[in-house]
């Protein structure tokens, strides 16, 4: 290619190099130019499409869960069809195995990878304003790695499936016939994935900055990203090598967590948890970022405390690491024990309603639009607002004891999780959907599926806030009839949630063939990302962008006459971003 | 090539270390190989362990800060690493805390005996 | 910092053309050199960028192994007695050549850095070379050590079969040999190799087979100096014949009897003097120092110092005093370590952050192997060093958990 028809920014010199007007989807073509991909976009989108299956296959069990509980004695696993696919298992165990196999799948298929590797690995280069990752075959063999784990996981199910739950606690996971070495090395080999991410995100953010590319100036989720990769490096490895030990329990009696060895179990509960109370907040944190970014981009202002929410983040990542035993206050910890993490439980809610408190403060005398992204934005800080509040009850020691184990705890989670990742993660994949495949949605869809969300979610989970605290133990296949009313609201709840689901996904589908030709700024959007067109070029900017105020939404406007937002005038120079901009749309600040 | 690469930067940021420290800390690690080995044959007591455990630390961090030229190196790496331990003692801290609080290490004398020939044959 | 640097060298760049002239480099056409990738946008930044990643992994490589440690301090701290008691089977002489072995070959690695940076080829290959050898030392060492112990069922909980009446169980497999197995193939592949690439004149491939056979043929001379120090003084020193060893092997003199009869005066006479671990200790005295007069091996040396000491202490009449439990009397715990249901777990532990300390020194020889190849074809300059460096901080930090296991396993009083 001659020097000569290239635009500025490019880099002739690079074999590597596309053809101009091509973007990241179409500068090479086939299977192979997909499997081996470097590409940063490519592999976030191979992550998206992996996550949503494994997704997929989760909702699935749990709606067969749900489906199971609508009578006292249960229903679905005592159907013939059952005794049929496996003639050697009760229901009750078919029940236990699903709503393990429900557990693990959505926590170390889906959640964990959900926005870090999937969002993440699209969004971060991009909004850096750097060409790809540090490591781009790191990058690629973690996804391998995925899907390596999702192929063990997968297998775990064919086998003879998992009933240990997901904790795998010792000793029952030491003793039962269920394929827990498949299981837990399918969890290994995914911790490696999600490792590499998270090492990959870190290095990336340091030394891949642009010039003008300061800490303070990153978009907040890649500070949420940033403190998820902290958490990632620093606890998976600690889950690596609790299952390599519960593996080698189960192979050769290691006696170190097995009491029939005169192990200890409660050592297999301190390791479990050290990983997989800050694997909570790898699930949540990355969700928090999107969030922020949701809020401030469809309220068109400044997001509100920006360094605050920056810090709470970091702060979030470190206390995770000192409140893990409130997972075990009935497990048998001495009780001095119990009080002190109970304590310190208690500083992990700080950072996160710090963070709540700016994301309405920024809305607050926001111009808000509606859209989408911004519909489950909102559900979001409701629902996560319930679900962090209940975790409060949880975290306090006396209140524990009568609640743990319970339907409770399954509510509190599913409204962290549930309510606060997923919503979030579909609000990002809503969000950012028109920079990845270059397509613009129907908005009334987008919004159906968001009340339909909304609703069936509440539906499933609140009812079961009153079972737990009615005594109704998580984890039982049959239940006394007085909670039948409530079971089924949940059942019914959890069908609506189905359908808002698949309606989210129908809307982004359609979209693929029907959907009109994505802007480069869609939203109004300040960050980095909506400076490149929609989608990207393989190397991300046409030329290198100018770095400025992620949250200046003072020279962005809508144009009427083309349908998108314009700069209007090229005042944007680099503003210090701890200072409110000078314009005065922000003098209410 | 190279001598172009010096003028520009981003070039030329190899440091390399001088061979006689390098030599140097290895002999001083040999002599602590040989002073822990040879403490090994005295009786502190308790102290004991704290004694192996300090010469033992002494020598990772001459490891750490020579070997992997780790005093010359960015701050923010020094404080990866440090922080590494920061938490693996937060890690042993808390769950040493718990074992030692609970004292339920009651293995009680079971069938096992002192293993009979039987069990190998 | 860097990158802020890194980002104003990047604006060349943009400019296609126009950089070159910049710099006043009409010689060199590439902005980016061969060894830069082509996202980053200098040598440097592409060093940083792989250097914080390699201490990134560093930092999960000691949260990996501190599950282990914490393992460790919980048990040991329920049952000190338990640590004490099988520690005794641990072969202090062979932890100390294996922890000397280790920080040599950290020396050779940490030069080998300093030979990339410098650009000294060939010496840079003669210490990857001799970084390797001693990791095939060390692992020659541990297969003794390991087929050792396997033989007399000093294994984890669950498969422990110690039996202090019966030390030679009959019919149990060749441990040494399967363990050997895998090296020997390896060696008479790297052996074929080495003549293959010879005869048909190909240089490349026959400078990068000579520094590896050596390197294979080290783990046998692991293998020889560990039997040497295991099984006593019959032995010959250059015994690299591998059944011959196990054979030998087989007949189980030395550290094995020592520490058990040890053990056995423990229990019978809780407040003797211990005059039996005292003759143990002077022929092992005799024993090692005919081997360190005719081994030039600085550890040997040291340990025969220690050997000396504790000897004169023995002999002085100091107690030996094992247990310091509060709940039970000596005579009770004694009787309790070597119930599988308490010594397996030392010897778990021991397995599990030995073997998984092994696996990385596995992975090690095989990143290193790729780098001496890559030495060989002269890949590094002062610019690019970036994978020894990284190797090395890999490997330094395989050398620093070994710092840490050796004390802790053998040394325990």
């Amino acid at each position: 290619m001659s020097a000569g028809s290239v635009p500025s920014g490019y880099e002739v010199n690079d074999p590597g190099y596309p053809i101009p007007q091509e973007n990241y989807l179409t500068n090479s073509k086939g299977i192979l130019s997909w499997a081996f991909t470097l590409d940063h976009k490519r592999i976030g989108m191979m992550y998206l499409v992996g996550v949503c299956s494994a997704f997929l296959l989760g909702g699935l069990l749990a709606i067969g869960i749900r489906l199971h509980l609508f009578a006292p004695d249960g229903i679905l696993f005592n159907n013939g069809l059952f005794k049929w696919l496996a003639p050697d298992k009760a229901p009750n165990d078919i029940y236990n195995q699903v709503f393990t196999l429900h557990g693990a799948i959505m926590v170390f298929l889906f959640i964990i990878p959900s926005v870090p590797a999937a969002l993440g690995n699209f969004l971060v280069p991009v909004m850096l304003g750097a060409k790809d990752v540090a490591f781009p075959r790191l990058n690629l063999s973690s996804f391998y790695l995925w899907v390596c784990g999702a192929v063990f996981f997968v297998m775990a199910l064919l086998a003879s499936g998992l009933d240990t739950g997901w904790t795998f606690y010792t000793p029952y996971s030491t003793t039962t016939d269920s394929s827990v070495i498949l299981a837990t090395t399918g969890a290994f080999v995914l911790g490696f994935s999600s490792i590499f991410t998270g090492l990959n995100f870190i290095v990336t953010i340091n030394t891949m900055r642009p010039p003008g590319m300061t800490w303070f100036r990153m978009p907040l989720f890649l500070w949420a990203t940033y403190s998820t990769s902290i958490i990632q490096v620093l606890a998976t490895p600690v889950l690596g090598i609790t299952l390599l030990l519960l593996i080698a329990e189960r192979t050769m009696h290691i006696g170190i967590f097995d009491p029939e060895y005169n192990g200890d179990p409660v050592t297999f509960q301190h390791f479990f948890w050290f990983y997989s109370h800050p694997a909570v907040y790898i699930m949540i944190l990355p969700a928090f970022g999107i969030i922020s970014e949701l809020i401030s981009v469809h309220s068109h202002k400044r997001i509100f405390g920006y360094r605050f929410i920056a810090y709470s983040s970091i702060a979030i990542a470190l206390l995770s690491f000192i409140v893990w035993g409130h997972h075990m206050f009935t497990s048998g910890m001495s009780p001095i024990t119990t009080i002190i993490f109970s304590a310190l439980t208690f500083s992990v809610s700080v950072p996160s309603a710090i963070k709540v408190f700016n994301w309405v403060a920024t809305m607050y005398k926001g111009s808000i639009s509606l859209t989408t992204p911004m519909v489950y934005a909102i559900s979001f800080i409701f629902l996560f607002t319930i679900g962090g509040l209940t975790g409060l009850h949880l975290g306090t020691l006396a209140t524990d004891l009568h609640l743990h184990d319970t339907y409770f705890v399954v509510a509190h989670f599913h409204y962290v999780m549930v309510g606060g990742t997923v919503v979030a993660f579909l609000g990002g994949v809503f969000h950012w959907w028109p920079k990845m495949v270059g397509k613009m949605y129907s908005e009334l869809g987008g919004k159906i599926s968001a009340a339909f969300v909304f609703f069936g979610f509440n539906l499933t989970f609140l009812p079961q806030f009153v079972l737990g605290s009615r005594g109704m133990p998580r984890r039982y296949a049959t239940y006394d009839p007085e909670f039948a009313a409530l079971h089924q609201m949940s059942t019914y709840g959890s069908l609506i949630l189905g359908v808002g689901l698949f309606v989210a996904l129908f809307v982004l589908l359609v979209s693929l063939f029907k959907g009109k030709k994505a802007p480069a700024n869609p939203w109004g959007g300040a960050t980095l990302e909506w400076n490149c067109t929609s989608p990207p070029p393989f190397y991300n900017f046409d030329r290198p962008p100018v770095v400025g105020d992620p949250y200046e939404f003072g020279n962005i406007e809508w144009d009427a006459e083309s349908d998108r937002y314009v700069k209007v005038e090229p005042k944007r120079q680099i503003v210090p971003s701890e200072k409110p901009a000078d314009s005065p749309a922000h003098a209410s600040e | 090539m190279s001598a172009h690469e010096n003028a520009r930067e981003g070039y030329d940021f190899a440091h390399p270390l001088p061979l006689p420290l390098l030599a140097g800390t290895f002999v001083v690690l040999t002599m602590l190989t040989i002073l822990t080995v040879a403490q090994a044959s005295f009786e502190f007591g308790s102290i004991d362990v704290l004694i192996v455990m300090v010469i033992a630390t002494v020598k990772a961090i001459l490891v750490g800060a020579i070997f992997m030229h780790l005093a010359w190196d960015k701050p923010f790496n020094i404080i990866c690493f440090i922080g590494s331990f920061v938490f693996v003692g937060l890690f042993i801290m808390f769950t040493l805390f718990d074992s030692r609080a609970t004292v339920k290490d009651d293995i009680p004398i079971l069938d096992d005996g002192i293993v009979t020939a039987s069990a190998e044959k | 910092m860097a990158t802020t640097d890194a980002g104003l060298a990047s604006d060349a760049h943009d400019k296609p053309g126009h950089g070159h002239s910049d710099h006043g480099h009409g010689d060199h056409d590439h902005d980016h050199p061969s060894y830069l990738a082509h996202h980053f946008d200098t040598p440097e930044q592409q060093f940083d960028s792989g250097k914080l990643g390699m201490w990134l992994f560093l930092v999960t490589e000691v949260l990996f192994f501190s599950g282990m440690f914490c393992a460790y301090a919980i048990f040991r701290s329920w049952r000190p007695e338990v640590f004490e008691g099988c520690s005794q089977f641990l072969n202090t002489k062979l932890g100390a050549i294996n922890t000397g072995v280790l920080l040599f070959s950290s020396f050779t690695m940490a030069w080998g850095v300093r030979c990339a940076q410098k650009e000294q080829h060939k010496l840079l290959t003669v210490m990857l070379a001799t970084t390797l050898s001693c990791a095939t030392v060390f692992l020659g060492v541990k297969a003794i050590e390991y087929s050792h112990k396997w033989h007399l069922g000093l294994l984890p909980a669950g498969l422990f079969s110690y039996d202090p009446a019966n030390l030679h169980p009959e019919g149990g497999p060749n441990y040494l040999a399967w363990i050997c197995a895998p090296f020997i193939a390896i060696t008479i592949g790297v052996a074929i190799w080495l003549v293959v690439s010879f005869l048909r004149g190909a240089k490349f491939q026959f400078e990068c087979a000579k520094p590896l056979f050596v390197v294979c043929l080290f783990f046998f001379v692991g293998v020889g100096l560990g039997t040497i120090l295991e099984s006593g003084a019959d032995k010959e020193h250059s015994s690299h014949d591998t059944v011959a060893v196990s054979d030998a092997h087989g007949s189980e003199p030395g550290e094995g009897h020592a520490a058990v009869e040890g053990h056995d005066s423990h229990a019978d006479a809780v407040a003797s003097t211990d005059a039996e671990p005292a003759t143990d200790h002077s022929t092992d005295l005799a024993l090692i120092e005919r081997l360190a007069s005719d081994s030039t091996n600085t550890g040997l040396k040291a340990d025969l110092e220690a050997r000396k000491m504790q000897s004169e202490l023995a002999s002085g009449g100091i107690v030996y005093d094992v247990v310091d439990d509060t709940s039970a009397t000596v005579a009770h715990a004694e009787d309790n370590v070597l119930r599988p249901s308490r010594a397996g777990v030392f010897f778990s532990i021991y397995y599990c952050m030995t073997g998984i300390h092994a696996i990385h020194i596995l992975a090690g020889i095989g990143v290193m192997v790729w780098l001496l190849v890559r030495s060989v074809r002269k890949d590094f300059n002062h610019n690019y060093f970036g994978p020894v460096d990284y190797v090395g901080l890999y490997w330094h930090i395989v050398d620093m958990i070994w710092i840490y296991l050796f004390p802790l396993m053998y040394l325990i009083r």
